[in-house]
């Protein structure tokens, strides 16, 4: 998908400031994500990668700082009522955060119910349809999350972040967790419904080779805020001791190498 | 919230979808999305079921599509055989490949089997589920037993760390709500007392009422199901969290004995704790029929308290406190039986969390009745 530069960015972070007590996390940080890219975050542990997430979702409110979303301000806590916005986009927690008292294709008929009066026949064929998109076999829709593996509960959690076809798409590590096998087939299945369904994606992950392999454009969190953005190519020529060690270090090299030698057949 | 636009005049550019179907042909204008599917899928079923067969699908005035009405368009030209489409953009082939691709039947929940069946069903699991049930709380309870007789006959004795830290737990973070209780009911008790002996009036039995009922029954029952109600919950909660995470198997790799370092720290707390809590509990019971008699009865503090020792027999002190940690024992033990059974997911906690309390408040009152029988065929009435 091509990135389109020129429109108004899809998420616009400005002068980002977040504290929880007297630790502060981010300070002062910017971020824009272009619409229909895909847009890795990585940073070391604790540089709070995933309390940007939540700020973009409204799941945190900020001490400082603007967002918007889709055209749209974030304003902490109240966000999430704002369902205009909620239901454009999709969120994949980390540990998938399936209901567990619901099936899987349960879980994906939730907001479908929520926001749309659907027959209950559209709706099981939406939800089936999906089970099969994210790569589930038939036999895991009628399963709860508990009866599934971890590489299953991630499917089924992204299968439930589509369910609305979302514009945007967060997703929180989807490959921890996952074996390499299982985490290249991941992989390939969000840049194939990146591409499909036209998809902005914000990416938080430790995964080199994701990276290599779908990001568009990779942001670096470090000393509190935004220190870099553009391509892997672009990254790893960025004089940063964080950025150089992340990069060039034995496992950046690793996956730089993979990705030059054996192509995933995608993009 | 359903309003199609009429269906002569399309506007490509308005968030809206119309619908039109003349001569087998059938035509979408505007968005063809989940949220305006939603809105015109009855009037869709509608027009399409006043004329069966093969059609022909315009899709050259979509502005947009998703996956929901790319799926739309697949299953009419699957349930149709002959039908085809046209003007479809790059995009909406795209996605029509996408979901045919996606098209496999899938249960949504699992099979459910006749009513009748189910029930009967349920009723024959619920009896063998009781059954299994007090068969392995037997097993709990022969476990801990051993477990302690273990950890003693090693020479590592017992937690006491822990079990400091659950005694204040289950027992001094309880004084308040269970203090409260005993001096409500103590008052309550010699209220309703009061009312029915002055009728003979003999109200200065209501001392013989407070104290022989509190020290002998109420403030040790009471104070019971209090605690199985606080710290059976607790347990089976606390256990049934570190079930789930894995934290019991890990201990068990290392060597532990999660009997040993779960279980028993909180059976040996209930044990001491729950005596103290019960004399505590018929203490503030006295008190408040005390309270009472004399703000009511105008019975003097002085003469109650002497009157007290009177009429209850050191007996009821006794028999009273000789149950209390047989309550505590089995109150911890249940509920540490209940957290080992979680298994799965977060709704089992809650479950086994529900099944904690409701064992234990019923095996302390069924003991507590077996208590009364002996104790009177013992001639200790």
């Amino acid at each position: 998908m091509a990135t389109h530069a020129d429109e108004p960015p899809v998420i616009r972070v400005r002068g980002l400031v977040n504290r929880f007590g007297d630790q502060t996390v981010h300070e002062g940080l910017d971020l824009d994500v272009r619409p229909g890219e895909i847009l890795g975050v990585v940073g070391g542990s604790g540089t709070g990668k995933s309390v940007l997430m939540r700020s973009i979702i409204g799941l945190q409110t900020p001490a400082e700082g603007d967002i918007t979303v889709l055209g749209q301000p974030v304003t902490g806590g109240e966000t999430t009522q704002n369902q205009e916005l909620t239901r454009q986009w999709g969120v994949l927690f980390q540990g998938g955060a399936l209901f567990s008292g619901l099936t899987v294709a349960e879980n994906i008929e939730v907001p479908l119910r929520e926001y749309f009066r659907l027959t209950g026949q559209l709706m099981d064929e939406i939800a089936a349809y999906k089970v099969a998109m994210v790569g589930l076999p038939p036999e895991a829709g009628p399963k709860y999350p508990s009866e599934l593996s971890g590489g299953m509960k991630k499917r089924a959690a992204l299968a439930r972040a589509l369910a609305l076809d979302p514009k945007l798409l967060f997703l929180d590590e989807p490959t921890a967790g996952l074996d390499p096998i299982a985490a290249d087939g991941f992989d390939t299945l969000i840049r194939t419904l990146a591409e499909t369904m036209g998809l902005t994606v914000f990416l938080i992950t430790h995964d080199l080779d994701t990276l290599h392999a779908i990001c568009d454009r990779v942001a670096v969190i470090a000393e509190k805020r935004i220190i870099a953005s553009g391509t892997v190519a672009e990254l790893s020529r960025f004089d940063h001791p964080w950025v150089q060690e992340y990069f060039s270090g034995p496992r950046g090299r690793a996956a730089a190498i993979a990705q030059h030698h054996a192509p995933l057949e995608v993009g | 919230m359903s309003h199609p636009a009429p269906p002569d005049a399309p506007v490509p550019d308005m968030p809206v979808l119309s619908i039109r179907l003349a001569d087998g042909v059938l035509a979408f204008d505007g968005r063809l999305t989940i949220a305006r599917v939603s809105e015109t899928e009855r009037q869709l079923e509608d027009m399409l079921a006043r004329s069966p067969g093969p059609l022909l699908i315009d899709l050259s005035g979509l502005t947009r599509i998703d996956t929901v009405g790319a799926w739309i368009v697949h299953r009419l030209l699957r349930d149709r055989p002959g039908s085809g489409i046209t003007g479809a953009s790059a995009d909406a082939e795209r996605l029509l490949a996408e979901v045919s691709a996606a098209d496999r039947p899938c249960e949504v929940r699992p099979v459910t089997e006749p009513f009748i069946l189910r029930e009967l069903r349920r009723l024959g699991e619920y009896v063998y589920a009781f059954r299994d049930s007090a068969v392995s709380a037997l097993d709990f309870i022969g476990l801990t037993i051993i477990s302690a007789w273990r950890a003693i006959a090693a020479g590592r004795g017992v937690r006491w760390n822990a079990v400091w830290v659950q005694m204040e737990q289950v027992g001094v973070n309880a004084l308040g709500i269970i203090g409260l209780m005993s001096f409500l009911i103590g008052i309550v008790l010699a209220q309703q007392g009061a009312v029915q002996l002055r009728q003979f009036g003999a109200e200065v039995f209501v001392i013989n009422l407070v104290g022989r009922a509190t020290f002998r029954e109420l403030g040790i029952l009471l104070t019971a199901i209090m605690v199985a109600g606080r710290s059976a919950s607790a347990f089976a909660a606390q256990i049934g969290s570190m079930k789930l995470a894995e934290e019991v198997d890990a201990m068990r790799t290392i060597g532990l004995d999660p009997i040993e370092v779960l279980v028993l720290p909180r059976t040996i707390a209930l044990i001491l704790m729950m005596p103290l809590l019960a004399f505590y509990a018929s203490v503030l019971g006295v008190v408040g029929g005390g309270l009472f008699s004399w703000a009511e009865l105008g019975i003097p503090p002085a003469t109650f308290a002497q009157r007290l020792r009177e009429v209850v027999p050191m007996s009821d002190f006794w028999i009273g406190l000789s149950k209390a940690p047989v309550f505590g024992a089995i109150i911890a033990i249940i509920g540490c039986h209940q957290g080992f059974q979680v298994t799965g997911n977060a709704e089992s906690v809650g479950q086994r969390t529900t099944q904690a309390v409701v064992e234990a408040i019923f095996i302390v009152i069924v003991l507590d009745a077996f208590f009364a029988v002996f104790y009177t065929a013992l001639g200790l009435s």
